[in-house]
């Protein structure tokens, strides 16, 4: 909660919209603030932004220095001569959209089932959605091997026809899909579930038919919630480890994706080649982030009174 | 929720059926396939495979820095929050965007930065080493990359509860002769519980299953500073006849472990919702 000086990005068609639960909230915040002696506050705040230094702005900004101790020359030819380097970006940029497409139609798919109707096993159902996030990522990996390794349940079929999962393409896909499978599921469904059949079950009552509801009202409504939860996924999808470690053998330049031949590089000693590497990737992180803002924003001035008790996510103030 | 309990709508049997298939494929077959595997063991090769004096060791180590980073981050988490949304001070804002930092962040840097911060000649590590603390290859490496990647569950679990807080029970604390510290820990810190523990147990499942940052940080020495995952992908990797059975078999014990992990977290959530 800042004044309303730090927001007007955020807010501009403040008075209709964000004005409504802002006065109520305002002066019991402000009243709250007076209670703590400043030495406590000076304190606290130092405490949390030390913690915060040590914990996350060192380590970011060690990557960058890291990466540039030889200048910015030495940088961009340690980030682009080594072919396995270059091509473990492609095979990043390859497999984490994949996967994110995947994730996205099934998001769309499971919240639309979740949110519109009621069955039997429903919450079960919520549930099994969220299980990836518990399983380890190594685990996940191990799991593909069991299905589809050589001494696996499909590896025999799949030698017999000439088809390889593992330590190909696909078997990256499968694995980044299951460890991101919740992200779209889980930003849409508190989502959709806020927002109430009523505007769908007016489109039909107009004569509207399944595909015109979808484009016209549903995703209309959805649409920062769908990119808020793409960007998640994504970021994930990105820098997923584990899962991928287990399923790609890492044979560089085959299937190594970019966190994986950050580990190789880190391995070989070559610490430059593997800090220039992790620099690009902290470099996603920081734009996934100000995209997280931006959507953030976005989705709150567009109904700001609809997400407010649903979203887990923090709030912008 | 007054929704539709008829199934007016179009599109649930392509919606419902699609769910479905996608989930079958990518979590119920394979992790049936899991359980299968590790059945396929005799109950003796079975204990055998997950029993063994190094196996122990890494459950130990990967359950007590998991326990002991969730712990760190929560009271790392609760300061954070608390000082997110009750102060001002400049730049607020942006540290409010960096909590989400490690979420966005791969894992695999935070591994390679925080191995490289540590060490004698590192960042932090030459004021630390001298002091005796390894904060690089050992357990406390472990603990310290646990508490990155778990203390942001925390803050943001906790963030909506405290600024959901009523202001008037502390108020009426205060109007009654209650110190800050006592309004703290009877009016505020009972309110919180529910959210902390929620997050205290986010962090602590993140960490049990943590592999790419530990891998980078611990050694991997075994019995010292070998977690359950990084046995895993070694007995994977031994290429033994029985070895992917019994790395099955270690993946069970985990896979059980995070599962009641799941449970906690549920109820947990369920009753924070309710409160």
């Amino acid at each position: 909660m800042t004044t309303p000086a730090a927001i007007p990005d955020l807010l501009p068609t403040a008075p209709g919209a964000g004005g409504a639960g802002a006065p109520t909230r305002q002066s019991p915040i402000a009243n709250r603030k007076s209670q703590d002696p400043l030495w406590v506050r000076v304190t606290l705040t130092a405490l949390a932004l030390g913690c915060m230094t040590v914990l996350v702005i060192v380590p970011v900004v060690s990557v960058f220095y890291e990466a540039l101790s030889d200048g910015l020359g030495t940088y961009w030819k340690t980030l682009t001569a080594d072919p396995d380097t270059r091509h473990s970006v492609l095979l990043t940029l390859t497999v984490a959209p994949l996967a994110v497409l995947c994730n996205l139609v099934f998001g769309v798919a499971a919240a639309w089932a979740i949110t519109r109707f009621r069955f039997r096993g429903r919450t079960l159902l919520v549930t099994l959605i969220d299980v990836p996030f518990s399983v380890s990522p190594v685990v996940a990996g191990l799991m593909f091997v069991i299905l589809f390794g050589l001494q696996g349940f499909f590896g025999p079929w799949l030698r017999a026809n000439g088809l390889q999962v593992l330590f190909t393409v696909p078997g990256l896909v499968l694995a980044t899909t299951f460890v991101t499978l919740p992200f779209v599921a889980r930003e849409l469904i508190p989502v959709m579930e806020a927002i109430g059949p009523d505007e769908e079950l007016a489109a039909l009552s107009l004569g509207a038919s399944g595909r015109q509801i979808f484009w016209r009202v549903t995703l209309p409504n959805i649409k920062w919630g769908l990119l808020y939860g793409i960007i998640l996924c994504n970021a994930r999808a990105m820098g997923e480890f584990g899962a991928v470690y287990v399923v790609s053998g890492r044979v560089a330049g085959e299937t190594c994706t970019m966190p994986l031949q950050v580990e190789m590089l880190f391995n070989e000693f070559n610490t430059p080649g593997a800090f220039a590497l992790a620099s690009v990737l902290t470099m996603l992180a920081v734009v996934t982030l100000l995209l997280k803002v931006w959507v953030e924003g976005r989705k709150k001035q567009d109904s700001p009174q609809r997400h407010e008790s649903h979203t887990k996510e923090h709030k912008e103030e | 929720m007054a929704q539709a309990n008829t199934r007016v709508l179009p599109g649930y049997r392509l919606s419902i059926s699609f769910t479905l298939v996608y989930l079958s494929v990518l979590v119920i077959i394979p992790l049936g396939a899991c359980v299968i595997t590790a059945a396929q063991l005799s109950w003796d090769q079975f204990r055998a495979a997950v029993w063994t004096e190094r196996a122990r060791a890494a459950y130990a180590l990967t359950f007590g820095a998991a326990l002991l980073a969730a712990a760190i981050s929560a009271v790392v988490g609760l300061l954070v929050a608390w000082v997110l949304v009750r102060y001002e001070f400049p730049g607020k804002r942006v540290f409010d965007a960096l909590v989400d930092l490690p979420f966005a962040l791969p894992t695999a840097v935070a591994g390679l930065v925080f191995s490289n911060l540590y060490v004698a000649n590192g960042w932090l590590g030459q004021f630390l080493v001298p002091l005796g603390i390894e904060g690089s290859y050992s357990r406390l490496a472990i603990v310290l990359v646990l508490v990155f990647i778990g203390f942001p569950f925390v803050v943001r679990t906790l963030q909506p509860v405290l600024e959901a807080l009523d202001a008037e029970a502390e108020e009426a604390a205060a109007l009654l002769g209650a110190s800050r510290w006592q309004t703290f820990r009877r009016v505020i810190l009972p309110a919180l519980m529910p959210g902390l523990l929620t997050g205290f147990a986010l962090a602590f499942a993140r960490g049990l299953g943590e592999y790419g940052s530990v891998v980078f940080v611990s050694g991997n020495m075994p019995l010292k500073t070998e977690i359950a995952a990084f046995l895993i992908v070694s007995r994977l990797e031994e290429g033994r006849p029985n070895s992917y059975r019994e790395a099955t078999a270690i993946a069970t014990v985990l896979l059980v472990a995070s599962f009641l992990m799941l449970i906690v977290i549920n109820r947990l959530e369920a009753r924070s919702r309710r409160g």
